[in-house]
């Protein structure tokens, strides 16, 4: 049980002051005749949540590549949990085998039925290294296309949660594949006659992202990135060598987060997180999310199958900045 | 894509890694082949399309030696060349954006890293688009993706064929998130022209990597690559460094993925003409 709030194990250095605010709390909270330190509790729960406010809401570009990793931070099938009833994990590419960084079923959202499919990175080491830390093969591009198809059979829209560092990089993944199953993922959810919503709920690395998001609407959890790399990958090349500095310009450089992705259009929206970010609330996290997809949801479903695959070829026709000569 | 690591130059993108070696071959009398140290009279090897007449190797060529490679004499018209990259997200690393740009000009002679347009190939009327490695690794930023996608809806609107030739080291990075929208911009393009009948041939030529590959170049009616070039999704070191193992001989050559089932063919350089007039009857 959270004491003071979040009290997981893993605290990120820019958090630091809060951890030792929440201590204080937590020492308080536990002394005996804690009903007559109310009014010092409440100071600190304020100077705490202030500080919170602060910190998050001036995150460096890297700050938030490192909140959207947290290892507390809910991932799918915990946003699955929280949002969802009646969740029936379907398995499988029917082709060669089952990848468990890609998770697909189907559920109920509020009113709506649907067709989840989301990333998962796995808690436990077992589950990670198993998950391939959310690094999917081409079979789990394969499975979520065959599940979306599915979904447009039988006219379900279809929601994607996106939490990926990028599609797995490996012998096998190369041999069965990788780029086909991405590719031909982008071109069929082009024209997919059912709505299409898509959350970047935490790592938004590349095409293993994009393969599962070409949506009628894209939006970003508020401290989730989005970009062609990794900052890491990226400073290895463009600065030579990846560590904390260079990661922290590459980061930068690479316009990788929410409110960067939506006013360069990439986006359509930002879904905001608790204070502290949602590993502190993952509950909060999943209900904010909850209801921006209702809402897409609904609005989606007015639209007729026609105008829907073409808004979204317009919406992605769009994309790009040249100059003309 | 998960963790990269620093390539010999520059210039290039992420997914190159290790593809460094066969350069664009020098301008001069004389050429020494990268493949098997002959030393080559220039004139001739380019009367041999730039394929190594010892050791058969197809050295890389630029956008325009594939243009007139390719084409019927004189029958090619560009299209879109006027449009350049802009710099929409300020990107500066140890070089800004635009200096890079304006490097690659000078140095390809090219306003950007891919040429397109209409033409004939032995006499049958195609849309075509070549990539240029020699600008930017023949990366794909918005100008790549939105003249792919321009081409693609001109095949689609006046009923011809489509010819992309890939040479590329994937996405282009400066441009980040709008390179990373040019893979499903061009794809959705490519279902248009697919639901509509028409015939997409990709051709890839080495190297294809990246979001290049896990995009337009995967997505032909007919795959063809010439021998022995490097096609893949993620770069050899990339591959390497996450399994820690040795990649086995051949790995992501054309050999390689047409065992694993993902090219149609392996066309020599001296047959490219002949086998894409061939498919573009079959499919006519
Ligand atoms: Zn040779």
């Amino acid at each position: 049980m959270a004491k003071a709030g979040y009290s997981g194990s893993y605290v990120l250095d820019f958090e630091q002051p809060v951890v030792e605010i929440e201590k204080q709390i937590d020492a308080l909270e536990a002394n005996p005749s804690a009903p007559r330190f109310a009014e010092e509790l409440a100071t600190l729960r304020s100077t705490r949540d202030t500080l919170l406010t602060k910190t998050y809401g001036g995150l460096t570009a890297w700050q938030t590549v490192r909140v959207a990793r947290h290892p507390a931070r809910p991932q799918t099938l915990d946003h699955v949990d929280a949002m969802c009833r009646d969740f029936v994990q379907l398995h499988g590419d029917r082709q060669c085998a089952d990848d468990p960084a890609i998770v697909t079923g189907l559920a109920r959202i509020g009113p709506f039925k649907v067709m989840v499919i989301g990333h998962q990175k796995g808690r436990s080491t077992a589950e990670r290294i198993r998950c391939r830390f959310g690094c999917a093969n081409p079979d789990g591009y394969r499975k979520a296309l065959l599940k979306m198809q599915f979904a447009e059979k039988f006219k379900l829209p279809i929601v994607t949660l996106v939490d990926t560092p990028g599609a797995y990089p490996g012998i096998e993944s190369e041999e069965r594949g990788q780029a086909e199953a991405i590719a031909v993922n982008l071109r069929e959810m082009s024209r997919l006659r059912t709505p299409i919503v898509s959350v970047v709920i935490g790592e938004g690395g590349s095409g293993g992202a994009l393969g599962i998001a070409v949506a009628d609407r894209v939006a970003m959890m508020e401290h989730a990135w989005y970009s062609v790399i990794s900052p890491e990958g990226c400073a290895a090349i463009l600065w030579k060598e990846a560590n904390e500095k260079t990661n922290t310009l590459a980061a930068q450089a690479l316009s990788l987060t929410a409110r960067q992705n939506l006013s360069n259009g990439i986006i359509d929206a930002i879904v905001p997180e608790p204070a502290g970010g949602a590993h502190r609330d993952p509950r909060a996290a999943s209900d904010a999310l909850q209801g921006w997809i209702i809402d897409q949801l609904r609005d989606l479903s007015r639209v007729d199958p026609d105008t829907l695959v073409n808004l979204r070829f317009e919406k992605f026709r769009r994309m790009g900045s040249v100059r003309s000569g | 894509m998960a963790e990269q690591s620093a390539p010999a130059s520059r210039e290039r993108t992420w997914e190159d890694e290790g593809l460094g070696d066969k350069r664009a071959v020098p301008e001069g009398l004389w050429t020494q082949c990268e493949g098997c140290g002959e030393t080559l009279f220039r004139k001739a090897l380019e009367a041999n399309l730039m394929v190594c007449p010892k050791c058969d190797l197809h050295m890389r060529i630029s956008g325009s030696q594939r243009i007139a490679q390719l084409l019927d004499e004189g029958s090619f018209e560009a299209m879109d060349a006027g449009l350049t990259a802009n710099d929409p997200l300020g990107f500066v690393d140890m070089k800004a954006y635009p200096d890079r740009i304006k490097a690659a000009q000078r140095s390809s002679g090219q306003p950007e890293g891919l040429i397109s347009g209409t033409g004939f190939v032995k006499g049958r009327k195609v849309v075509v688009c070549v990539m240029d490695f020699s600008f930017l690794a023949g990366s794909m930023g918005s100008v790549v993706g939105e003249k792919i996608t321009r081409a693609t809806l001109h095949a689609l609107e006046h009923g011809l064929p489509l010819i992309i030739v890939s040479c590329s080291g994937g996405a282009r990075m400066q441009e980040s998130g709008l390179s990373l929208m040019q893979m499903a911009k061009t794809s959705a393009a490519l279902a248009r022209l697919d639901e509509a009948g028409g015939l997409f041939i990709s051709v890839l030529t080495d190297p294809t990597t990246g979001g290049v590959t896990a995009s337009f170049a995967m997505l032909g009616d007919v795959i063809i690559a010439e021998p022995k070039a490097l096609i893949g999704f993620a770069g050899p070191r990339v591959i390497k460094q996450t399994i820690r193992q040795d990649l086995p001989d051949g790995f992501q050559t054309s050999e390689f993925l047409l065992n694993a089932g993902f090219i149609d063919r392996i066309v020599h350089r001296s047959a490219l003409r002949s086998e894409i007039a061939r498919l573009i009857d079959f499919a006519g």
